[in-house]
């Protein structure tokens, strides 16, 4: 990932100017390009009279770049914004305030209609296999649907044709058409949801846990799926998990959200050898390793209490009330995300 | 029969050095499918004080395991079929209904894989803690109240003393999840079982929680049974562990030996798909190929032959039972010095 040519408003742009070839409109900007991004949910209570109560800041002043073919992993507790995040990007959610740039082009601002061309393009895969297939469709038509409703496929056969193929690429037999989804494993299902994503050739994938309801020896057959495809066609992902292992493993860079904000962001390598925000430290020794003889000498830095409530965050620094290092300063100050090294951005005045 | 000491009795070679000893234990329950083998010969031991790791993907007999200790397997479909579960010197199988009671929630505490169908939707958080004291303990209702707040504040519940009076429904999933861990240890247990106990919750929590029973542990010797699909959280806490597969147990011994120089198949394919947190960048995993078998249609060899590429003939024909391989470490698996050698070949190459 080379870095050159960042724009005047641009905190990270890795590979920015890395040129595409035979694209229709040449772009050579990132993938997408997120400018403080906000998601304000209204607390309303009444029941005659709905009044608002109080806002959840669910994602709270969020920027970010991503390169094409580059992962950007989100890791966080629950309740951090992540899900929040992906589906304002998509505008499956509509930002409060923010800007989201899909290959140059603003989607903040642009109607449902406008956007619809788009979706094919910018595609979302989710946790549960279960819940997201419709369960009275053949995973044929599960899968072809996107084909249709885009019109990228010619007539029945061509999409047939496609279906299989797109089967085949994710290591499902194409025999498995005409299979409900009742009828395969979860981790077929999950395939399925990749294929179906796939379908419209999209440059931007946002993962949203598609893993964590795996068991391990099927989640690294997907997980090594998701990097081969991302290979083949230089997509983009945005890799949304609350496991660090495994958004460390499949992203080149990673940011570490708490209560809506980003706290850190780094590349992977850099992430593990130099974690430097408390919460990024204590989540990181929270986490043990498959090797008891490492563990035994591993540092472990238990954080004490919950993620507090979103409706009430804490003043100053979201994770003062947390951190070990915290003094009275913390409160008083929002610390901002600032560059320490380059492409190592953090958000805390004390370290 | 009450004492595990009685030699001139029928069973008088169920005795144990240990102090829960399972052996043999086979669970099936009964579908359309036909029978369903989910515990299939399943023998291990814990002692005082000792952490022992039960792990293996979905379906693979963890829970029935454990609910087969706890005789909570419903019936029917279920039906444990033979085993005996030696505890303090009694077979459990063999007390009276009214004894397990006591042995349940008193000596024996477990946490449910799912915590919401565990605890009791019309009664206080408070209650369903200070009714168990009460019952186990033998204290008086002002004490149990003391207790219980006591024990929510070791769990990490915030102001115990107020939410003592909380529905579950009152409460966050990972609030429900530190009750139900609030009411497994809130009577002394000699044995804890947890059963997924901290998978729902966030890895912080996961860490305070697992913390504090590893204390209970060191301070007070209690065993504890920790089933997981996590190799993290049983590489950090455990110091031995079990393996299963397909309602057996295919590998025991040492974290250190498990972990470092696996024998079964299965147990090294495990530890090659998990991604570790100290991985080199860019890394590959090396995922089982195949899918778990089903446990309706067993195939008469090893369960994991289909799946794996050291199988030879005998392996079809034949399930190998354990194998003892060095001190305190054993594998199901004919072909396990072969495996040995060529995972240790790969470690040297890499
Ligand atoms: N439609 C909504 N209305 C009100 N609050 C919402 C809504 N959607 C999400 N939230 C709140 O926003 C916050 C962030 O939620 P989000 O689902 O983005 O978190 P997450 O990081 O994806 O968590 P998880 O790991 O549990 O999936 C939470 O406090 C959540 O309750
Ligand atoms: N009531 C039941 N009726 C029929 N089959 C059952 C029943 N309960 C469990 N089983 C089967 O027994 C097998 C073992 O299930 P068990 O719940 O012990 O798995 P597990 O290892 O705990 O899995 P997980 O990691 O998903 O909790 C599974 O194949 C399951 O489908
Ligand atoms: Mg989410
Ligand atoms: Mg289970």
């Amino acid at each position: 990932m080379t870095s050159g040519l960042s724009r005047p408003d641009s905190p990270d742009t890795p590979g920015a100017s890395r040129p595409e070839e035979g694209e229709v409109a040449p772009f050579d900007g990132p993938t997408l390009a997120v400018r403080d991004l906000r998601v304000h949910f209204p607390i309303t209570s009444g029941f005659l009279l709905r009044r608002q109560t109080g806002t959840v800041k669910a994602v709270d002043g969020l920027s970010f770049d991503i390169a094409p073919g580059e992962t950007l992993g989100l890791v966080g507790e629950s309740g951090s914004g992540k899900t929040t995040t992906g589906r304002a990007i998509l505008q499956l959610q509509r930002p409060t305030s923010g800007s989201v740039e899909f290959r140059g082009v603003e989607l903040t601002s642009m109607s449902a209609a406008k956007l619809r061309p788009l979706r094919s393009e910018m595609q979302i895969i989710f946790q549960d296999p279960y819940g997201s297939l419709n369960p009275r469709m053949s995973a044929g038509r599960i899968i072809g649907e996107p084909l249709a409703v885009h019109g990228l496929a010619g007539d029945k056969n061509q999409r047939r044709e496609r279906v299989a193929e797109l089967l085949g690429r994710v290591g499902l037999n194409s025999a498995m058409m005409d299979r409900y989804p009742h009828e395969f494993s979860g981790g077929q299902r999950q395939r399925i949801g990749i294929a179906r994503a796939l379908a419209g050739e999209p440059s931007f994938i946002v993962c949203d846990e598609p893993v964590s309801a795996l068991d391990v020896s099927i989640q690294a057959q997907i997980l090594n799926l998701l990097s081969d495809l991302q290979d083949e066609f230089n997509i983009s992902y945005l890799f949304i998990a609350h496991d660090l292992s495994v958004v460390r493993h499949i992203s080149d860079r990673v940011a570490v959200m708490y209560l809506g904000k980003i706290m850190e962001l780094a590349t992977s390598a850099e992430l593990y050898e130099n974690p430097m925000h408390p919460y990024t430290r204590a989540l990181m020794s929270a986490v043990p390793i498959p090797d008891p003889r490492l563990e035994r000498q591993r540092e472990r830095i238990v954080l004490e209490g919950d993620m507090p409530s979103p409706i009430n965050p804490p003043s100053g620094c979201v994770f003062r009330t947390r951190c070990p290092i915290a003094t009275e300063e913390c409160a008083g100050v929002v610390p901002e995300l600032t560059e320490r090294s380059p492409g190592h951005r953090v958000a805390c005045i004390k370290v | 029969m009450t004492s595990g000491i009685s030699n001139n009795q029928a069973d008088a070679g169920l005795e144990s050095r240990h102090l829960l000893d399972v052996r043999d234990l086979a669970t099936r329950f009964a579908t359309a499918e036909g029978y369903v083998q989910a515990v299939n010969g399943v023998s291990f031991h814990i002692d005082e004080g000792e952490i022992l790791g039960l792990v293996g993907e979905s379906g693979c007999g963890k829970s029935v395991t454990s609910l087969s200790i706890m005789r909570l397997v419903p019936n029917p479909p279920g039906e444990i079929t033979r085993g005996s579960v030696l505890f303090e010197g009694r077979d459990l199988q063999k007390i009276s209904e009214r004894e397990m009671r006591r042995v349940r929630g008193g000596s024996i505490g477990m946490i449910f894989q799912e915590p919401m169908t565990s605890l009791n939707p019309v009664l206080t958080i408070g209650r369903q803690i200070t009714e168990a004291i009460e019952v186990h303990l033998d204290l008086k209702r002002a004490s149990a109240r003391n207790r219980a707040v006591e024990i929510l504040d070791r769990v990490g519940l915030p102001d115990p003393r107020r939410r003592f009076d909380d529905y579950p429904h009152q409460l966050s999933g990972g609030q429900r999840q530190r009750v139900m861990i609030a009411m497994a240890i809130s009577c002394n247990p000699r044995l804890l079982i947890a059963d997924e106990a901290t998978t729902a919750l966030d890895v912080t929590i996961q860490a305070q929680i697992l913390e504090l029973l590893q204390s209970l542990c060191e301070e007070f010797r209690m065993a504890l049974l920790i089933i997981t699909h996590n190799l993290g959280v049983v590489a950090r806490y455990a110091q031995r562990v079990a393996v299963m597969y397909a309602g057996k147990i295919i590998e025991t011994g040492a974290a250190d030996q498990i972990y470092s120089a696996p024998r079964h198949p299965y147990t090294a394919g495990l530890l090659s798909s998990v991604p570790r947190l100290d991985a080199a960048v860019g890394a590959r995993l090396t995922p089982i190929e195949g899918e778990i078998p089903d446990l309706a249609n067993l195939p008469p060899g090893c369960a994991f032959e289909p799946r794996c590429r050291w199988a030879v003939d005998r392996c079809r024909a034949e399930s190998p039972g354990l194998i003892h391989v060095e001190p305190g470490h054993d594998a199901a698996c004919w072909e396990y010095e072969r495996v040995a050698l060529d995972l240790a070949a790969n470690r040297q190459r890499s």
